[in-house]
């Protein structure tokens, strides 16, 4: 966090180079001071003809209306908010005017038509900025309103634009200037609507809307037409946008059933507990961020750790405890782990209090990546989806070339055989558990940024987790990934139609008509695993 | 000793039990039900309304209990849905009795109860239809949960879907049907659910008289039900689901459609399980979808496992025994309750498997032991 904060005021102070304006500047400033408002307009345009770029911390100032002279010497400041007490700070340095008080100070007054103004001038002096992303933004400010000045100075600069996401922007802006002028040729007009029609802004919308409406047919038509190829690319992200939160939901059910699908799977021992495992992995997560609260962005890399160790030892003192007395009795250890799953969740109850707990977003996940107006994926989702596959793909990676996963194929494969080969089963049980348990709670560190840490934060997950291993089939981790994916997917499409609770309804109706079609799942053991 | 161990085991055995505990039931039933009508409210024998209530509701239970034994017990297939046959019967006498309420309702409306008031539905939905009929009420408390357990049942064991596959359908479906209860556009009254009943058949549910005649009402069903499950289990029937629950493959190959056993005993446990529910709801004076939550069902199979499954009386017994302790424990410390239910689970399927009615088996095989051990030292 403070390694941020130092490299954004690193960015601002590079970003303004000059630390006091020059003489002419300074001069218009204070006569800023002495100005009536009417008049303000036309020393907002002499202030920008000087060209000055370090007059726009200035300009920010006076659009929030934060602008501030003193009484006595007229000398400009900005009020600035440090912990409920007004201080008033250099515009240019930002360092703090000590001793003075809000009654020694007068504010530069601001109106509705000066606020437009100065957004158009902060935009055209960002024009300028080195920043691509920022110069982007600001052509984006002024799309809304675009007046015969700014065209100007877009048209100016167009050519030398390096960037081609700035000059795309700026082309987009120039059209909807072009598009809208009545002085322009009728072929011109229609090529800058065409050009517009590939725009997904939401000004470039409203001014096709207003186009439409105009008097003259072939430019209305055109602009129906622009608008007819814009919904339909808003149509198409929408669906991406779908299938996003489909496989966001996906990579949860994967991360919350791939525990179950070892314990279950490999052991064929049902884990009704498997829930509360992942709550306390999402405890876990919470436990750590207030044990080390001034490092909440670093704190999800010992969260993870920690909630694999916690949930997996629970995991192994479960299993020796409890399971492996009831070795070939599946329905009495579904019982027992039920047993245990109460007591875990009234066990969380009673210390950290029955109402839901709040983890913080490190900063890095939180926020979103916007590809473009219509579609942004938001961060914390992202990096959960990639997770989870980094979590199945790990897994796989152990179950496949490590010596533990050799040893749990060879006892799911045939027990006894094993146990003659000389693989110790019952070691090898527990760590199969303890590794199926440590999972579930690496998915509580991923929900516990997805939602509320309460007590019931299991149960939400686990008929869910059971209806994606027995819909992939059981003892298949392949089938746990696509099952988890296509529930997920078909459940976020559903949405929009049936509402939320129908489409989960309809899920679980699908599941238990598919069982007694396929009673295996969809990709079933083969051969003598199969029995 | 393995004959002591299959005395206690087999279904049929127990039935010598049968007919003593009818006896003592009713017995019961009749002395609670003359303390609370008869003698005076001052009186160190009087039994307050409250208790007779608690105790009809505890017959519900215990009949609930019964319904999962025998499907639990006698074929093996645990279901963990079953509260969701309950609820369903439950609903039905909830429709029911909210037809009853007529006026009387908050809204005053005539026809519609007052969350479709709220709602602002103009008319009933077609199955609201001739719930006001007791006798159609009653009909469908039983057809419905029969319905959807031979629908089930028909799919599921047809295709072969047994063990712990079929426990999780099943708490799949009592779990989607406990999402659709809670949408209000179901009709069934949302999150509420059906409640503010006034009358049954005319008679005052708030009353002491109508409290009584549920309970000894209650009462008298688990009796009729519990010497017919008795009597269907010792039959020929009987022995194939036993047959079913042992070695299902054999017993497909001597020549049974395993399947058609296990889809009607399926339904007639759902049946009984409905009936339990409808017998619930007036006595509570609530049904809402909370019933059809997992954790209610699950807990159903505990009460058996307690009282011991495979015994019919045991599956009433460990109702009984695990609600009464229920209610005191929540009075005393509410937070001890899961805590004590969770260590029920683990504790009963680790050292009870037979459940309490297995106890004194297990002692008696013990005592046995060691007397051969002294013998032979």
């Amino acid at each position: 966090m403070k390694l941020f904060l130092s490299f954004c005021l690193f960015l601002s102070a590079y970003i303004t180079p000059a630390l006091a304006a020059s003489a002419e500047t300074d001069a218009l400033l204070q006569q800023l001071t002495q100005t009536k408002l009417s008049k303000m307009p036309a020393m907002v345009h002499q202030l920008e003809a000087t060209g000055d770029e370090s007059l726009l911390p200035v300009f920010r100032a006076w659009l929030a209306g934060d602008l501030h002279y003193t009484r006595d010497d007229n000398i400009l400041v900005v009020e600035v908010d440090v912990n409920g007490v007004d201080t008033y700070q250099d515009p240019y340095t930002q360092a703090t005017v000590a001793g003075l008080t809000s009654k020694q100070v007068r504010k530069i007054k601001v109106n509705n038509k000066l606020r437009g103004l100065l957004r158009g001038v902060i935009a055209r002096i960002q024009l300028t900025s080195s920043d691509a992303d920022v110069r982007e933004s600001a052509v984006r400010a002024l799309l809304a309103d675009i007046d015969d000045e700014t065209f100007a100075t877009l048209e100016r600069i167009y050519p030398t634009e390096p960037n081609k996401d700035v000059r795309e922007m700026m082309h987009t802006a120039l059209s909807i200037y072009t598009a809208q002028d009545q002085n322009s040729s009728q072929t011109v007009r229609l090529a800058a609507i065409d050009v517009l029609g590939d725009s997904l802004e939401n000004d470039v919308r409203n001014v096709l809307f207003s186009l439409e409406r105009s008097d003259n047919e072939v430019i209305s038509n055109a602009a129906t037409q622009a608008l007819v190829s814009i919904n339909r690319q808003v149509e198409r992200y929408a669906l991406v946008d779908q299938l996003f939160f489909g496989l966001s939901l996906g990579s949860v059910l994967l991360l919350a059933s791939i525990g179950l699908a070892i314990t279950f799977g490999v052991m064929g021992v049902i884990n009704m507990a498997h829930g509360e495992m992942i709550m306390l992995g999402a405890y876990t997560t919470y436990v750590v961020q207030l044990l080390m609260p001034n490092y909440i962005d670093y704190s999800i890399w010992v969260a993870i750790p920690a909630a694999f160790l916690v949930s997996g030892l629970m995991g192994v003192v479960i299993e020796r405890l409890v399971i492996c007395r009831l070795h070939g009795r599946p329905l009495e250890t579904l019982l027992a782990t039920f047993g245990i799953s109460l007591i875990l969740q009234q066990l969380v109850r009673t210390i950290f209090s029955p109402l839901n707990r709040q983890v913080s977003t490190p900063s890095w996940m939180s926020g979103s990546w916007e590809i473009n107006p219509v579609l942004s994926l938001t961060l914390n989702r992202l990096y959960i989806l990639a997770f989870a596959l980094l979590v199945f793909f790990a897994l796989v990676m152990i179950l496949k070339k490590s010596s533990l996963g050799l040893n749990v194929r060879a006892v799911s494969q045939n027990r006894n055989m094993a146990k003659a080969m000389g693989v110790r089963t019952e070691w090898v049980d527990a760590m199969t558990f303890g590794l199926g348990s440590g999972i579930a709670g690496i998915a509580g560190v991923a929900l516990s940024q997805l939602t509320n840490v309460g007590p019931n934060l299991g149960q939400a997950y686990i008929i869910d987790s059971f209806m994606v291993v027995v819909f992939g089939g059981v003892g298949n981790l392949l089938g746990t990934l696509v099952a988890a994916f296509t529930l997920g997917i078909a459940n976020k499409f559903l949405e929009p139609t049936t509402g939320a609770v129908l489409a989960a309804i309809l899920v679980l109706v699908f599941i238990i008509l598919f069982i007694q079609k396929r009673p295996k799942g969809l990709f079933p053991q083969k051969g003598r695993a199969a029995e | 000793m393995s004959k002591l161990i299959n005395w206690f085991t087999e279904g049929r055995s127990s039935g010598k039990y049968t007919l003593p505990f009818v006896v003592l039931l009713l017995a019961v039933t009749v002395l609670a039900s003359a303390a609370n009508l008869l003698l005076p409210q001052d009186s160190a024998l009087y039994v307050s309304t409250y208790s007779i209530t608690l105790l009809g509701k505890y017959l519900c239970y215990a009949m609930l209990a019964l319904a999962v034994d025998i499907i639990w017990g006698y074929c093996g297939i645990l279901s963990l849905g079953h509260g969701a046959f309950f609820a369903l019967g439950g609903y039905a006498m909830g429709m029911y009795l909210m037809r009853q309420i007529g006026d009387r309702g908050v809204y005053g409306h005539p026809e519609l109860p007052d969350f479709m008031v709220f709602l602002d539905w103009k008319e009933l939905p077609w199955f609201w239809l001739g719930m006001d009929q007791f006798w159609f009420a009653m009909i469908m408390a039983v057809v419905v949960p029969g319905l959807l357990a031979f629908v089930f049942g028909w799919l599921a064991f047809r295709s072969r879907v047994t063990g712990v596959y079929l426990s999780i359908m099943t708490q799949a479906l009592t779990y989607a049907l406990l999402l659709a209860f809670f949408r209000n556009e179901m009709g069934f009254g949302g999150n509420n659910g059906l409640t503010d009943f006034k009358e049954i058949l005319g008679f005052d549910l708030q009353s002491d008289s109508t409290r009584v005649s549920l309970f000894i009402i209650t009462a008298l069903i688990l009796a009729l039900v519990l010497l017919a499950s008795q009597r269907i289990l010792s039959s020929r029937l009987g022995k194939v689901t036993l047959a079913v629950r042992d070695a299902e493959p054999r017993t497909r190959f001597i020549g049974y459609r395993t399947e058609r056993y296990k889809v009607w005993l399926f339904v007639y446990s759902a049946v009984i399980a409905g009936v339990a529910g409808a017998l619930y709801v007036p006595q509570v004076g609530i049904i809402n979808p909370g019933e059809f939550s997992p954790i209610n069902s699950i807990e159903i199979v505990i009460w058996v496992a307690v009282g011991g499954r495979g015994t019919l009386i045991g599956a009433i017994i460990g109702a009984l025994l695990v609600n009464y302790a229920k209610t005191r424990f929540t009075a005393i410390m509410p937070d001890g309750w899961l805590f004590a239910l969770g260590a029920l689970f683990v504790l009963v399927t680790l050292f009870l498997p037979k459940g309490l009615m297995g106890l004194y088996g297990q002692l008696q095989s013990k005592r046995r032991q060691n007397a051969e051990q002294e013998v032979q030292s």
